[in-house]
């Protein structure tokens, strides 16, 4: 894959950047160009998400496409943020026993996955358990 | 308003065929369809083949051309269908719609995927692109995890449990054993299911349809030329189709899938009736879940009583309305851009009265749904006799 692939989303991955429709008074993320509530009639602007929220849903994959495979097995979750919407991410740095719906948890800096020894390293948020 | 019938169906046995390419595996399944009909080749005015991944798994575009080429078919129009794995259920509406356009009078509708030329590790990948790329896959979500997320929480919202989850699998592995075009035709225990191997909890590998090699195919005629061809044509009632997010992230509620929902209202009334009329139903059970979600959404059971209508019985194939009688994706298997065609001829066997052992008594009205992804396209078909 090529470079720009993965620098054009840095903001969103790094910072979780989101997007905000002033008409419709709701948060979406990943951004978007278009609300889906009020098709293209809204004002969408960036906006920072908060970096926590709870767990909504969560599986434990063990088997995993080559570029995960030294991470298996791991978590992802689906976790509601503080006043934002739903978002996917692994979770990290955590007893898998742990892992319960309505944990609370917290955005954490990390390295995503590796495209074999050479490749591109990609990073992005994911989150840990605050509790 | 115009009608539009299936008169010939043609399937070939789903498996891991190591001696059968794309290519020959579509031409079987489409040369058996066309045998039924009765019709020679120089009748068809259009052609339209589901597959979703023949670019990935065998590195294989233009497959419209190739598939008119070697289906001896030259010059028919040619248009190669994909959405996931939903290919199959849409191809199938574009023929119903060309039809009823007015611009053809014969359409073969195939469907096909060969998924067992590329690796075990491509594999897992290559089915992934269904998902949001860039903000699911990226992530290290996999398909089963998609739909493991869904369980966890139906489980935890409705109290669904890991064995009426499992009881999906029996179910559909007993209805399989009667299908000899099965990819696994044999019965499992529910012991067996809840020990096998975790993939994504709590999805474990029998709660997950195989990677299987298959082609499927179904002949559509306008209602003159059905009724010149045959005196048991199967009439296509209605077609329903709904987009609904790609990611589940986005979904309004992720035990529901709306686009299911949407097009199965629209199903429903083109054709003049309502869940309570259909006699049995092939659902996408890509995922055991997935049967419990689908029939809540079809309006079957209530949202959440999926699972116990699975666990009374009531969708077995004595049933009071059988769900899945071919084995499913589940037991049948699962080659994505067939699996939508490979329902219609479960449905169009079973309203003829033909399906032997696994026949579901009195079948007067069926229905099929074909999922792309985690709920991203949705397609429901309803037929009668
Ligand atoms: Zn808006």
């Amino acid at each position: 894959m090529s470079v720009p692939r993965f620098w054009r989303e840095i903001p969103y991955r790094y910072r979780l950047i989101g997007s905000y429709c002033e008409k419709c008074n709701e948060t979406f993320f990943p951004p978007r160009e278009i609300c889906p509530r009020c098709r293209r009639s809204g004002d969408i602007k960036d906006i920072k998400l908060e970096e926590e929220g709870e767990i909504f849903s969560y599986t434990v994959i063990r088997t995993a496409p080559p570029e995960f495979d030294v991470q298996t097995p791991y978590a992802i979750a689906l976790i509601k943020l503080k006043n934002g919407p739903l978002i996917m991410s692994q979770l990290t740095d955590c007893e898998m026993d742990d892992v319960k719906i309505g944990k609370k948890v917290r955005m954490v800096f990390r390295k995503i996955s590796e495209d074999g020894e050479a490749g591109i390293i990609n990073y992005g948020y994911k989150f840990v358990l605050a509790e | 308003m115009k009608k539009v019938a299936v008169i010939g169906v043609g399937i070939t046995k789903f498996g891991e065929l190591w001696n059968s390419s794309l290519r020959s595996l579509t031409i079987e399944a489409g040369t058996k369809a066309l045998s039924d009909a009765g019709i020679p080749g120089e009748e068809v005015d259009a052609l339209y083949t589901g597959c979703m991944t023949g670019d990935m798994f065998v590195k294989q575009g233009h497959i419209s051309s190739l598939i008119a080429d070697y289906g001896g078919l030259l010059p028919v129009p040619s248009t190669r269908v994909e959405s996931a794995c939903a290919s199959g259920g849409l191809a199938l509406r574009q023929g119903f719609i060309t039809i009823l356009s007015g611009v053809a009078d014969i359409v073969v509708v195939g469907g096909v995927e060969k998924m067992t030329d590329a690796l075990g590790s491509q594999t897992t990948g290559y089915l992934a692109s269904a998902a949001d790329q860039e903000w699911e896959s990226f992530n290290g979500a996999t398909f089963p995890s998609l739909y493991a997320l869904m369980a966890k929480r139906h489980m935890y919202e409705y109290g669904t449990t890991e064995e009426q989850l499992g009881l999906v699998a029996v179910k559909n592995h007993y209805n399989g054993s009667l299908n000899p075009n099965a990819h696994f035709p044999f019965k499992i225990s529910l012991e067996k299911v809840m020990g096998s191997t975790l993939v994504a909890d709590p999805l474990r590998l029998f709660h997950c349809s195989p990677v299987s090699d298959g082609a499927a195919c179904v002949i559509l005629a306008s209602e003159e030329k059905a009724k010149e061809l045959r005196d048991d044509p199967i009439w296509i009632r209605s077609s329903g189709q709904a987009s609904g997010a790609i990611g589940i992230y986005d979904r309004e509620d992720i035990c529901t899938i709306d686009s299911t929902v949407n097009a199965a209202k629209s199903a429903y009334k083109m054709a003049g009736v309502t869940h309570r009329d259909i006699d049995f139903a092939e659902v996408h059970d890509c995922f055991t879940i997935a049967e419990i979600i689908n029939i809540e959404d079809l309006g079957f059971f209530k949202k959440g009583e999926g699972g116990k209508a699975v666990e009374d019985g009531i969708t077995s194939l004595d049933g009071e309305l059988p769900i899945n009688p071919s084995g499913g994706l589940k037991s049948k298997g699962h080659p994505v851009g067939a699996t939508g065609v490979a329902q219609v001829v479960e449905v169009v066997t079973q309203l003829r009265g033909k399906a032997g052992k696994r026949q579901v008594k009195d079948a007067e009205i069926g229905l099929s749904q074909n999922i792309g992804g985690s709920g991203g396209t949705a397609v429901v078909h309803i037929f009668s006799r």
